[in-house]
């Protein structure tokens, strides 16, 4: 592993910069400041720093009244509690009332690893989507989630953003980080098989193209960081040229990345669309990538399934 | 429309508002916006009636004699604000919306709860002087806690309202902002209990009892005021006073209200929660709110 900075901390840094001019940006956590990374952030500026203490439901709340006043308010909590403890908050106040808050849940899917369900957030894709008026976002790098966070500070709607606990490699370059918002991000083009993933598994999804171009496949890989709104024309793009179409998403099998691309596929351009994704159940213990191994979701597991079904087509 | 509170643009400095009222009219107009609340309800076919009886004091002294905000103002940022947590009593509010001029009354009447309707039957911030969105109980106040949050950040003088059900206590989320109102002491923050001791299901006391409520916002460091009669709106309005003048935390004011206040076909009966009069039970209704109104003649 070369990089060691979390996508956390990539929202920390841009925050931190923004805040110096912007006074209305407001950072809230709930007991959270140091996993979300924000601990710097809490001290650099105090009094753009609210926190509310282990109280997700207030947190959210608290993040819409600031909103309604001209805050940009940046509620940040681990995933598994703001998209569920604080979902209804998240619903009411937040989409249904139309307020400036982006909402950061932190240390996203599986990423607490052996701490076990509670602390795992693999139903948040599903649950934010299917509120109107709310964005979902999983950024996939550190840079792509800086230039997220930085398009996200110029607008005033509602926004879901989940990132993982762990520094996860490199997919761009600093320099090098092409970025349309809500656009997906065409990382390798191919006639076979299209992969489809967000987040931390667009990486091994990368790695998985390169392995299956050595036996002669030709994948394309999109990097679909805008889950909602997705980016239909890339998936009926990348979809129409290709033979099958595989996502990747850490995130339950159902109501996420998988079953979105399944039904613009289905209804735009039918062909075989395989979703992978973590099983219907409390997964097994072990840290993020031990967990991601046993459930083929790697390079060695997503380039097995494109394969698998492509011999099968 | 007849103007009954002349907030003197210009006098309003440091919370203190000059204006001119009367408080037995304005109890008079309670009566007069109880009506238009049972015909909205009648012409929607549905609504929480009881509820919307007994807030109906606590939303006219909050819009006539207490906040700073009107059409005019809507917009500025030093208007006073105000969230309706028990979403349900929304007809009373609109009542008191429309009597304020933000919207037409006899549209409301018209179109609530009609199919496409804007009106519905919760508020809905996409209509003029709705600021938040309700109907999920236990939102309220911390949404509040946030806005007074916001003006004690940009150091503005206004004052933050909201009005809870006492059904409504029930929802931990209340307290999560209980607590934080009083780590922020955010003394530009006011909650008010309708405190109607009924419930849909029942009397409060037996479904989850508060009847130490009193001690129970104090011990989380808020500042009590128990309104004796709660559809009094001189007692309100003393209550609200006092309230501007605490310094250092939030304060509560705990109303004892009459569910179904106005009409003794509807007063303290659990099955008033949510119910649409029958004709006779209108009738009867309406010449009680009469003689009600009649009471209170100078």
């Amino acid at each position: 592993m070369t990089n060691r900075i979390p996508n956390r901390k990539a929202i920390c840094d841009v925050l931190l910069e923004s805040a110096e001019t912007d006074k209305d940006i407001v950072v809230l956590c709930s007991d959270s400041r140091g996993s979300a990374s924000l601990a710097d952030f809490a001290a650099a500026y105090p009094k753009q720093f609210v926190e509310t203490g282990i109280a997700e439901q207030d947190l959210v709340s608290i993040a819409a009244g600031l909103a309604h006043c001209g805050k940009k308010a940046f509620a940040a909590s681990p995933a598994c509690f703001l998209s569920t403890r604080s979902y209804e908050q998240c619903k009411v106040d937040v989409a249904y009332s139309n307020t400036n808050v982006k909402l950061i849940g932190i240390s996203g899917g599986i990423s607490y690893g052996a701490l076990g369900m509670s602390h795992h957030s693999a139903q948040d894709i599903a649950a934010m989507s299917a509120v109107p008026n709310m964005r979902v976002y999983l950024p996939s790098d550190r840079f792509q989630t800086r230039k997220l966070i930085e398009a996200l500070l110029q607008d005033e709607k509602p926004a879901y953003i989940r990132v993982g606990r762990n520094p996860v490699e490199d997919i761009y370059q600093e320099e090098n980080c092409p970025f349309e918002m809500d656009r997906a991000t065409v990382l390798r083009e191919g006639k076979d098989a299209v992969l489809i993933a967000c987040g931390e598994m667009v990486r091994p999804s990368c790695e998985a193209a390169v392995l299956l171009e050595e036996d002669g496949i030709q994948v394309a890989v999109l990097d679909m960081y805008c889950v909602k709104p997705i980016d239909r024309e890339a998936v009926i793009r990348a979809a129409s040229s290709a033979k099958i179409v595989v996502t990747v998403e850490e995130h339950a099998p159902f109501g996420g990345l998988g079953a979105m691309v399944s039904q613009i596929v289905a209804s735009a351009c039918p062909r075989r669309v395989v979703n992978i994704a973590l099983p219907d159940a409390p997964v097994i213990t072990g840290n993020s990538q031990e967990v991601f191994d046993h459930y083929g979701m790697n390079a060695a597991g997503i380039a097995k399934t494109v394969k698998d079904v492509l011999m099968d087509e | 429309m007849e103007v009954l509170v002349d907030f003197k643009a210009g006098n309003c400095e440091k919370g203190v508002y000059i204006f001119i009222m009367n408080i037995k009219e304005l109890g008079r107009l309670a009566y007069d916006l109880r009506k238009d609340v049972v015909d909205m309800i009648i012409a929607g076919n549905g609504g929480h009636i009881g509820g919307d009886m007994s807030v109906m004091e606590i939303l006219v002294t909050l819009y006539f004699c207490q906040m700073n905000i009107s059409p005019e103002n809507e917009k500025d940022p030093n208007r006073d604000l105000f969230v309706m947590s028990k979403g349900h009593s929304v007809e009373a509010y609109y009542a008191v919306l429309a009597k304020k001029g933000f919207m037409d009354i006899e549209e409301v009447k018209k179109e609530f709860s009609q199919f496409g309707s804007m009106y519905i039957g919760h508020p809905n911030n996409k209509l003029p002087g709705i600021e938040m969105n309700s109907g999920s109980l236990g939102h309220g106040l911390p949404v509040c806690v946030g806005m007074a949050l916001a003006s004690k950040m940009d150091k503005r003088e206004n004052r933050v309202y909201t009005v809870m059900g006492d059904g409504e206590l029930a929802e931990g989320s209340v307290w999560e902002a209980v607590m934080a109102g009083h780590q922020y002491r955010l003394d530009n923050l006011c909650a008010v209990v309708d405190r109607n001791r009924l419930q849909i299901s029942g009397n409060t006391e037996e479904i989850m009892g508060h009847d130490d409520l009193h001690e129970r916002f104090r011990s989380f460091g808020w500042h009590v005021v128990d309104v004796a009669d709660g559809n009094s709106i001189a007692q309100l309005n003393a209550a609200f006073d006092e309230a501007r003048q605490i310094k250092g935390c939030p304060t509560v004011l705990i109303a004892n209200t009459v569910k179904g206040k106005g009409s003794a076909v509807m007063e303290n009966r659990a099955a008033w929660h949510h119910h649409v009069p029958a004709p006779e039970e209108y009738e009867q209704i309406i010449k009680d709110f009469a003689e009600r109104k009649g009471a209170l003649a100078v």
